[in-house]
């Protein structure tokens, strides 16, 4: 176990090294990047930006910039280079927003999908089935951006049942904190809920042909159990993995559509922000954030994976 | 045999729609089975003997399956029976060995809990009871430190290990029917001399009924007392075993008996087989369903013979061939020994 966590953290932190190279130099080559001639105002002349370039170090070396950037993250003293807000504060505020959000819709999307792939592979090839095939195509097929803007016009705004978006503390509002989630949920849920639950219903279609739950049936179990204890609790595995990778993008802020839609003001959404006007500081600290998650749930994925199979070991 | 049977298996068939067509894999299959008894099913694969033993155990059950004919368990009839009379009567009654023991047991969960499953599947019994009595089964099947590898998983045990702990959780709640498929058939040969010593033991000692499901003829030889051969759906040939090796009047028999590799004889440069293919189960052949690949055939295999007792010796051996008791002894001689001759080389 202690080889395992230290394995995952060495890896982590490669990963969020990697990811931080990756996207400093991107946004050193994409053209109008350069921020000095951004911040320097509408009609700039050559000494002003120079001033800027100076004062914020752009004209050092990249890999000095680089350094300075990543220092100022982990000191916590990095500013936005638009609004000159503290990016390390920003994502603190907006980090639980993002937290309701994606553990909320991670359990919905995980407890429906689960239901109806089980569901879907009982009654395989039958009327309720297909039903649920098409209404799972369906979920798939729509955008978070278009249905979430659809709940938002019809439930919320002409409707009036649930709040045109935002964000209530829950220490503010408990109730209040879940009326404003209901609909971003829902709308992030969807397209889960469709996914997951094709994947588990093949995963259950083949778990059912194994010998072990035949023998499970000859023991003389109830056709219940058999499909509760054996075939489910086999079929749960492959899932997982996926749950976590999922989980995992969207705690990092990767449900940038569903947060904006609702204007949530997550961390998704502020990286959103901060890519329309190309602001440097806050997209760094955003995919350090992300990098971050991805990678620790999946390492809790992976105990959680030993614990359904025990043919797996930590290594 | 005693009057009234154990099991007694009436005209059972069974068809599965494919897509290809319906396939009728077991063909009006009758069978008696007394206490203390083991009866074995041989044949080549395909020959419907899974089928027909998993049938009896309500297995083949799905929407694409049709069952038709009876069983019955002393009172109980399987094959009418609903899910849940079933239910209570296998694993209780009728228990089951599979052939695959790598693959039979559920991986997730530890050997004895999946044994103490089936215990309170059935009895009302505490779970710490129900632990102990799974252990004493371990024990009893030879597995070494019981207690402590109660808790092992399927995984951390050998091919051999996990079909004792499938017998241990067949005997689980004293069945009297055992089914065994091919039990031994993923082993090697000294387990499987240990797997079929369980077995005689258990028939021994609890005076159950064992049908036992193979294509090892040197299986049926240790341990069966009577033996039917299946063919294409069909059982071909049945008797006690000492009728079937020293006296087989079908000459599928001869086939089977005549490609078996002996030691005490000197070895042939090359075994005899049967000629040609089991049939295609969409379109077996009318008449009798060995005719293609027989060379004895003649003008009346056109015609399906009825399993019975041909005038040939005891009333309970019975088979489906058309030739006379003088003509089956006489041509199932090939070399000295029992066997088929090639086809179109007989005369």
């Amino acid at each position: 176990m202690a080889r395992f966590a230290l394995r995952r953290l060495l890896s982590m932190v490669f990963v969020m090294f990697a990811c931080s190279v990756l996207v400093f130099l991107i946004f050193n080559v994409i053209p109008n990047g350069d921020p000095a001639v951004r911040m320097a105002g509408k009609v700039p002349t050559e000494t002003q930006i120079e001033a800027i370039r100076a004062e914020w170090g752009f004209d050092d070396p990249i890999w000095v910039q680089y350094w300075t950037t990543m220092e100022k993250v982990f000191t916590g003293d990095l500013v936005s280079y638009f609004t000159q807000s503290n990016v390390v504060e920003e994502i603190a505020n907006r980090a639980p927003r993002t937290f309701a959000l994606a553990i909320g819709a991670a359990v919905i999307w995980m407890l429906f999908g689960v239901a109806f792939g089980l569901f879907s592979a009982v009654k395989a090839g039958k009327f309720a089935d297909r039903g649920l095939t098409v209404l799972a195509l369906i979920g798939i097929s729509m955008p978070v951006f278009w249905i979430g803007a659809l709940m938002n016009y019809y439930l919320g705004f002409k409707a009036g049942l649930f709040p045109n978006g935002g964000y209530v503390p829950f220490t503010e509002s408990p109730i209040q904190w879940l009326w404003h989630l209901i609909l971003p949920w829902t709308a992030l849920s969807i397209l889960f809920i469709g996914f997951y639950s094709r994947v588990l219903r093949s995963d259950v279609l083949d778990t059912m042909n194994e010998d072990f739950v035949r023998t499970a049936r000859a023991k003389g179990l109830s056709e219940r159990q058999v499909l509760v204890r054996h075939v489910l609790r086999n079929s749960l595995i492959p899932i997982t993995t996926l749950w976590g990778l999922d989980f995992g993008f969207v705690l990092g802020g990767g449900a940038i559509l569903t947060e904006s839609v609702f204007n949530l003001q997550g961390v998704g959404q502020y990286a959103a922000d901060a890519i329309g006007q190309l602001d440097q500081p806050p997209i760094m600290a955003v995919t350090l954030f992300a990098a971050f998650f991805i990678v620790f749930v999946n390492a809790i994925v992976d105990v959680v994976y030993a614990g359904l199979d025990p043919r797996i070991r930590l290594q | 045999m005693s009057a009234a049977p154990l099991l007694r298996v009436e005209d059972l068939a069974v068809s599965f729609r494919t897509e290809e067509g319906v396939v009728r894999a077991v063909d009006g299959v009758s069978l008696e089975l007394s206490r203390g008894e083991v009866l074995a099913i041989v044949g080549e694969s395909g020959s419907g003997k899974s089928v027909t033993a998993m049938s009896l155990m309500g297995l083949t059950r799905s929407a694409n399956t049709q069952l038709s004919g009876r069983a019955f368990l002393e009172e109980t009839e399987l094959i009418g029976a609903s899910d849940d009379e079933l239910r209570r009567v296998r694993g209780a009654e009728i228990a089951m060995i599979f052939q695959d023991p790598m693959t039979s047991l559920d991986p997730v969960y530890r050997v004895g809990a999946q044994i103490v499953e089936q215990i309170q599947a059935h009895l009302p019994v505490p779970d710490r009871e129900a632990r102990e009595r799974a252990t004493r089964l371990l024990e009893r099947v030879g597995i070494p430190r019981a207690g402590e590898r109660f808790d092992s998983y399927p995984h951390e045990f050998s091919g051999g290990m996990r079909q004792r702990v499938m017998i241990a959780m067949a005997l689980s709640c004293g069945p009297s029917v055992l089914i065994a498929d091919e039990p031994t058939t993923a082993l090697d040969v000294t387990i499987e001399a240990q797997i079929l010593d369980r077995i005689k033991q258990l028939r021994d000692e609890a005076g159950a009924g064992v049908i036992l499901v193979t294509h090892d003829l040197g299986v049926v030889a240790d341990i069966a007392d009577r033996v039917a051969v299946m063919y294409a759906g069909r059982i071909v040939e049945q008797g006690t075993v000492e009728e079937l090796f020293y006296d087989p009047l079908h000459p599928y028999t001869w086939g089977l008996l005549g490609s078996i590799a002996r030691v005490d004889r000197d070895r042939p440069a090359r075994l005899p087989s049967i000629a040609g293919m089991p049939p295609s189960m969409h379109d077996k052949p009318a008449g009798c369903h060995f005719r293609p690949r027989c060379p004895h055939e003649f003008a009346r295999c056109g015609e399906a013979p009825a399993l019975e007792a041909r005038g040939s010796g005891e009333a309970h051996h019975l088979d489906r061939c058309w030739l006379t008791a003088d003509e089956k002894r006489r041509r199932r001689e090939v070399g000295g020994q029992i066997g088929l001759a090639a086809k179109g080389a007989a005369s």
